[in-house]
């Protein structure tokens, strides 16, 4: 057997197996409505991520997704609160003043009574969101995107590391912001305005990348073979609507917003031509690739647990099996067995993904 | 490889050239150092060697740079990437990727190295640097030393004939200099790599330059020379070449080793004279801290140092890089939250005070001085920062004037060069005149003038009864101006004590002329020349 394919011999898995996993959580977790399930593709993307986390800055990201996904939670259910209608359910909680509003508004209401339907039908939709949030989550924390985007194909990659130097300033603009106030208070000043605090941190977050595009200009970046302007103008073009078309066809395969074999078709177009544009965008790439993620058997079987995971939610889903979605709100939701089981494969990366190398530990002589 | 034919760059908008004329060439294989003042235009010279200067500055270039051959009128930056190794003043912001390998990895990426070329150099490029154990660790995770060590092996793998750094030791504490610098001399003398390097810290390099290019800024020519002939006369030099030139030694020695051994008629005559030191009039207390325990996260920056700072005292904070000095600076203006014991500032608690009256008591000046800087321009800041603490107007560009004179009005605080800003934070700072000034690591970037300049002004305040506390890595700064040292190791107070017996017998802190004069007391070239003086 090849090493690459040896499930315990410690290595950095394929960040694209990774997010591949999280998406086929995701799309499973897009299928139901019912707590438990929701709850527990939470619990398999947290207990893979406890398992095979490494300890880089970005392995955090789970937990500040779990934080997000709850503020999701938290506004839904503020927001049905205060806009519910008395159309969902008779259960009364409590009653809201009312605020009368203009006829043009008709339909729209602003307090009043708030019924235990709406708001735990607006729990449930909230935890669908937060649950799909803390899959991209998990996929972060095990993979960072900047890894993520070094496999892209030669073609993409000055796109590519575009979106990685954007990524990287958002947190970098918060730690700036943070600091900047702080020296305020040196100033002897209490309150910020725009022109103290947003104007140096933009200043600096200018200094910054004025200063990375001159690092990169001189490490060679964008250093291309030669190919006719018309012809990467194409490619360009071509590549982006290829990858438009996959998006639709996912999202429209995911929200039932078109009619089947549209969107299907629009997934086939985009995918041929991203594929094609790609190919031929490939000649004028002259980089090269230092140590390159394998894919070996690892790769496979956690993008398979995913895919089991995910393809298990749909076929039940379009089956009509019972339990996905509740009759009503509030009822004891039900746990139906065979999406469980189907699920319960997406904790297979637990163990057949490689552990990481840790940081150097002393081996004893 | 190098060659400048009468280059002179005009930056768009800029009505005086920033480099004028210049005209010179490095052979293969030497180290080529630039000195001058803040501001002289050293960073512009340093970028027109690759052709970042006029390809991505914008500008103006007349003459002619050619590197290896080629002309950089006609190769852009990134077609001259496998002949020049560019390494900027902050390695963090040079940064493209995560992680050690993958950072070293870069360049040969982009060059379109073979796999298994690539795979070979990144080995020897971790065992030549000394980065090994850290390879696969994040960038942010590293320590200063190990950053620059990492920019420097960036730049290396792609195996250039040309190096160029920008100060690659200003920001660093000794000994991560002494790493930096003992790399890029194994690079000169076992690789045959041209090395070309600005640096203001002269005592740190001028004994491996093998030529010096001075470049003097505003309308004067750029000199070059061997360091032994340009060190006579010129108005930069380190502690070692002062002592030289006071002593009339001939050749001038350019390193403690040949200072010491030509040295030993002074220390036969300085035998019987003991320094005259100033003795630090003690004052009430200004500041005390108890037991002061901070951390951030699961990171413990201080544990349990307690320590009173009196007027008249100037306190030096050294230690390594991460050792808790910017942290017990920020405790005492209550930027950071104790977990445990207290710190108190003219007997405040910092966190609980309003700023307004806090900077009445306390003054801080950060290590990266552009946060305290808001205004447009020169002038605005100036008049902002006189309402701010409510003094005279013009009282914040008079002192600008002391530390950096003719710094145009109408700049932006951010077109000045780095020591140049520092000085326009400082200025701002000292113009609330607090009783208690901290300054985090202030020579950063400031060129032997700035630093005598500010040495005046600290003196001054400390005669006036203030108490200043400055963190730094810079000895020769803590010899000339302190009177007291605290070292900080991993959050602890390791010593405090009188200058001269914290940083005399210490193998990293000691000063140039206390290594050359041991076992003499003696500091500072000027207390040699003051003892010289009295003996005659």
């Amino acid at each position: 057997m090849r090493t690459v394919n040896h499930l315990t011999l410690p290595r950095a898995l394929h960040p694209g197996a990774w997010w591949l996993w999280a998406l086929g959580l995701a799309v499973a977790a897009s299928r139901t409505r019912n707590p438990v399930l929701l709850v527990l593709i939470l619990v398999i993307a947290g207990f893979v991520v406890a398992a095979r986390r490494g300890d880089a800055p970005w392995a955090n990201s789970y937990v500040a997704f779990l934080k997000l996904g709850l503020m999701v939670i938290g506004i839904r259910v503020v927001l049905q609160a205060l806009l519910s209608t008395r159309s969902q359910g008779n259960t009364l909680l409590f009653t809201l003043p009312q605020i009368p509003l203009p006829d043009w508004a008709n339909g729209v209401k602003l307090g009043g009574e708030v019924t235990a339907e709406a708001l735990v039908t607006a729990l449930y939709d909230g935890g669908q969101l937060a649950v799909m949030l803390c899959c991209i989550g998990a996929a972060n924390a095990l993979a960072s995107p900047r890894r993520l985007l070094k496999s892209l194909p030669g073609a993409l990659y000055e796109m590519g590391v575009a979106c990685v130097v954007a990524l990287t300033f958002a947190p970098q603009l918060v730690i700036d912001a943070r600091r900047i106030r702080a020296a305020r208070r040196l100033r002897g000043r209490t309150r910020g305005s725009f022109r103290t605090t947003a104007m140096p941190v933009l200043e600096g977050a200018l200094d910054r990348s004025v200063e990375l595009a001159a690092a990169m200009d001189s490490r060679g970046y964008g250093r291309t073979a030669h190919v006719p302007r018309r012809q990467r103008r194409i490619t360009g073009a071509s590549v982006l609507l290829g990858l438009l078309g996959i998006a639709l066809g996912v999202y429209s395969l995911l929200t039932d917003a078109m009619a089947f074999p549209v969107a299907a078709a629009a997934l086939v177009v985009g995918l041929l031509l991203a594929t094609g544009a790609t190919a031929i965008g490939h000649q004028r790439v002259t980089r090269s690739r230092y140590r390159p993620d394998p894919w070996a058997l690892p790769e496979w079987l956690v993008t398979c647990s995913g895919a089991v995971a995910g393809a298990t939610m749909i076929i039940a889903a379009a089956r009509g099996v019972e339990g996905l979605v509740l009759p009503g709100p509030l009822v004891v939701p039900p746990v139906p067995l065979l999406p469980v089981l189907g699920l319960l494969v997406g904790l297979a990366p637990a163990v057949v993904a490689p552990p990481l190398t840790r940081s150097r530990e002393l081996v004893p002589a | 490889m190098i060659e400048f034919d009468r280059v002179t760059v005009t930056y768009d908008g800029a009505t005086e050239p920033a480099v004028r004329d210049v005209s010179f060439t490095i052979p293969e294989g030497e180290l080529a150092l630039v000195i001058g003042r803040t501001g002289s235009g050293k960073s512009t010279l340093l970028r027109t060697i690759n052709g970042l200067v006029p390809h991505f500055t914008g500008g103006t270039l007349a003459g002619r740079v050619l590197v290896n051959g080629r002309d950089t009128r006609e190769y852009r930056p990134r077609d001259l990437a496998d002949v020049v190794g560019i390494v900027g003043q902050d390695p963090m912001a040079g940064f493209v990727t995560d992680t050690v390998e993958d950072e070293l990895a870069y360049s040969m990426e982009s060059l379109g190295v073979a796999p298994d070329v690539m795979r070979r150099r990144v080995e020897e490029t971790l065992d030549l640097l000394g980065l090994a154990d850290v390879r696969d660790r994040p960038l942010t995770s590293l320590s200063g030393g190990q950053r620059q060590r990492t920019a420097i092996g960036a730049a290396l793998t792609s195996h250039p004939a040309v190096l160029v750094l920008d100060e690659p030791t200003s920001a660093l504490d000794p000994q991560a200099a002494e790493e930096v610098l003992a790399a890029l001399q194994r690079l000169v003398y076992d690789l045959g790599v041209t090395v070309v390097m600005a640096e203001h810290r002269l005592e740190r390099v001028i004994q491996y330059a093998d030529r010096v290019i001075e470049v003097p800024g505003g309308s004067a020519p750029v000199s070059t020379g061997l360091p032994v002939d340009l060190m006579v006369t010129a108005p930069v030099a380190p502690p070692v070449v002062e002592l030289g030139r006071l002593a009339g030694w001939s050749p001038l020695p350019l390193s403690v080793r040949d200072a010491r051994r030509a040295a030993v008629s002074l220390r036969s005559r300085l035998a019987e004279l003991a320094p005259l030191r100033q003795v630090a009039v003690e004052g009430r207390e200004l500041a005390r801290c108890t037991n002061l325990v901070v951390g951030y996260g699961n990171v413990t920056a201080l544990r349990g140092v307690s320590l009173t700072i009196n007027a008249g005292e100037v306190v030096a904070l050294m230690g390594r890089n991460g050792a808790g000095k910017s942290t017990l600076l920020n405790a005492l203006v209550g930027l950071v939250q104790p977990r445990s014991g207290s710190a108190s500032a003219a007997c405040m608690d910092p966190r609980s005070t309003k700023p307004k009256q806090l900077v009445k008591a306390v003054g801080l000046v950060p290590q990266e001085p552009a946060d305290l800087l808001y205004a447009p321009t020169v002038a605005d800041e100036c008049a902002a920062a006189d309402s701010d603490f409510r003094v005279a107007a013009g009282r914040c560009r008079a002192l600008l004037d002391r530390l950096a004179p003719d710094i145009d009005d109408q700049m932006h605080p951010r077109d000045l060069s780095e020591g140049q800003r520092l000085c326009l934070a400082l200025a701002v700072v000292l113009c609330g005149a607090p009783p208690l000034l901290l300054l985090d690591e202030p020579t950063r970037g400031l060129d032997y003038g700035a630093k005598r300049r500010l040495v005046g002004i600290l003196r001054e305040l400390a005669a006036d009864g203030h108490a200043v506390v400055l963190s730094t890595h810079d000895v020769e700064m803590v010899a000339e101006v302190a009177t007291r040292v605290l070292v900080l190791a991993e959050g602890e107070l390791v010593s405090d004590g009188e200058t001269a017996t914290v940083i005399a017998g210490s193998p990293a802190f000691a000063p140039q002329v206390a290594k050359i004069l041991a076992p003499l007391p003696f500091l500072t070239v000027g207390e040699v020349a003051a003892a010289l003086g009295r003996a005659s």
